[in-house]
């Protein structure tokens, strides 16, 4: 209340200025632009779970915040649910939103790549040459590609052996691969060391490829070397294989697994063990946070920002907020239902401090499916609070499901996955 | 004395406007449900929409949940995250919403 009388006599409005406010506040119309600057400028970039899910929260809580999302693309391609696409289970255009609810939510888009940020300045330059100015800048960038991480995986090497974990070409690309391999092939995923985006997601492609396999190419088999020796829902994915996918063999971290290069010409994925020559290679290399977060001096010599348990401020720099995938967030992983969870959060935050009012502390919820199969699939869940400065574990909480669930419970947890998909996609893009 | 009067409307609409956006601070933990229960009409799901619904029954159902009376997939191990006071200020706020 106080806040608003201030601004008001602050800026000392002509009689005229006032009836036009007034008028256009009673007919909740777009208010005066001096009403938005006052309520503070937010500028989110990256248009994903975290960044969508961000701006249209920011406009919820308070439609006078003026909120612009930079986003490039005109389309967003969702990662979970993208297994199934690369395994011939669901289209890759149902994992495409568009951004035209976000806009219609009162957020401005500005289509273009944020190339450099100010701090000091509180500015984020544009690759369209404009520059926005911000009170609270919201980085949710996701991920890029480590490519000096893995010798022989450039971004030459990725069009022949695809990550594909980044949803769109990459995906079709594995599962043109795939469909055209000869029955009788090799299919090897290598999969990174913590942390990376989705850990359980290598575990649930390897899966649904061995369903593919087992389909339509039941001669083929399939390795996972991992440079880890222990992985996500490990026992639930285990069991799973043992009960459907015998030609599906996971080697560990201490078996051998850890991918030391590769050479793209013959698709062979090298080990320190073995050279293993591939008919597809789906190589899930190192990453970090986008490059919009070493820009802007939020990443730290990890690759990834650390930031605030409270608001997700970046520990690094004032008035920039990191969320998603590129965020160290403590015991939360990198998925699209914390990327969410987080934006809310943070949405909740930056309102708070734009009205000098204090954040409460948080609560956060993550939840992660997996199938393994149509009508097979099971979870992980978790519930976070901020303790000596990040977020951990409450404990007693969360956890996988119950390793001895029946079938009608993998069922249905299968049929709650494709309602979480629209609910997620729902909460961030409308 | 037209422009006091104007100044008075206009402040007073806005402090409405603005507790009535505060009003949708939830309590913590509360903004992480619309994760898997829509907050919107016309998502299809299995999940149960919690808007609008009644709180003493989101709270029956956390602390089933909770207990282990009730059976589920999941809300055990999300129920058993939250205290009894927390689980009813996110009812609470879940039973106010709207849409």
């Amino acid at each position: 209340m106080q806040r608003i009388d201030q601004r008001y006599s602050a800026h000392r409005l002509s009689r005229r200025g006032f009836v036009k406010a007034a008028a256009a506040a009673s007919a909740l119309l777009p208010l005066p632009a001096i009403a938005q600057g006052a309520a503070g400028r937010v500028v989110v970039v990256g248009g994903g779970f975290a960044g969508a899910s961000a701006a249209r929260a920011l406009k919820k809580l308070d439609p006078r915040i003026t909120v612009t999302l930079v986003e490039e693309s005109n389309t967003f391609t969702a990662c979970p649910f993208s297994n199934l696409v690369i395994a011939g289970m669901r289209d890759l255009k149902e994992q495409q939103f568009g951004y035209d609810k976000v806009a219609a939510s009162g957020v401005t888009m500005a289509r273009s790549t944020a190339t450099a940020v100010d701090p000091q300045a509180r500015s984020v330059t544009l690759a369209n040459g404009s520059r926005l100015s911000y009170d609270r800048l919201v980085l949710a960038p996701g991920i890029d590609i480590r490519w000096d991480g893995l010798p022989g995986y450039t971004e030459a090497a990725a069009n022949v052996m695809p990550h594909a974990w980044k949803a769109g070409e990459q995906t079709l690309l594995l599962r043109r691969q795939l469909e055209s391999m000869e029955d009788g092939g090799l299919v090897v995923i290598s999969a990174p060391a913590n942390p990376f985006r989705c850990p359980p997601g290598p575990y649930e492609r390897a899966s649904l490829i061995a369903y593919f396999l087992k389909a339509k190419k039941p001669k083929s088999k399939l390795i996972v070397l991992d440079a880890k020796d222990a992985f996500s829902k490990q026992r639930l994915f285990q069991n799973a294989w043992k009960e459907l996918y015998p030609n599906l063999e996971w080697v560990s971290l201490s078996s051998g697994g850890k991918v030391t290069s590769v050479e793209p010409a013959s698709k062979t994925v090298v080990t320190d063990f073995a050279r293993h020559q591939a008919a597809v290679a789906n190589i899930i290399p190192p990453q970090k946070a986008a490059r919009i977060a070493e820009l802007a001096q939020v990443a730290d010599r990890t690759g990834w920002c650390p930031v605030d348990a409270m608001t997700f401020e970046s520990k690094q720099q004032q008035n920039i907020h990191v969320i998603g995938d590129a965020a160290i967030m403590g015991a939360m992983p990198k998925s699209a239902f914390s990327a969410n969870a987080q934006a809310k959060v943070c949405a909740a935050a930056v309102a708070r401090l734009l009205a000098g009012q204090k954040p409460d502390e948080p609560r956060l919820i993550n939840t992660c499916y997996s199938v393994v199969a149509p009508n097979y699939g099971f979870t992980v869940a978790g519930v976070y609070r901020p303790k000596d400065g990040v977020l951990v574990d409450v404990e007693g909480a969360g956890g996988v499901s119950p390793i001895d669930a029946p079938a009608a419970a993998r069922a249905a947890e299968a049929s709650y996955a494709d309602g979480w998909f629209k609910t997620i996609t729902t909460e961030a893009f409308g | 004395m037209q422009t006091g009067r104007v100044f008075a409307f206009a402040a007073a609409t806005l402090v409405a406007m603005s507790a009535s956006a505060w009003s949708a601070d939830a309590p913590p933990g509360a903004a992480s449900c619309s994760g898997c229960h829509p907050a919107t009409q016309g998502v299809t799901s299995p999940v149960a929409r919690l808007n609008g619904r009644d709180a003493a029954q989101i709270v029956t159902a956390m602390t089933e949940f909770r207990t282990g009376k009730r059976p589920t997939t999941i809300m055990d191990r999300i129920a058993k995250g939250f205290t009894d006071d927390e689980t009813k200020a996110i009812a609470a706020w879940l039973a106010a919403q709207k849409d």
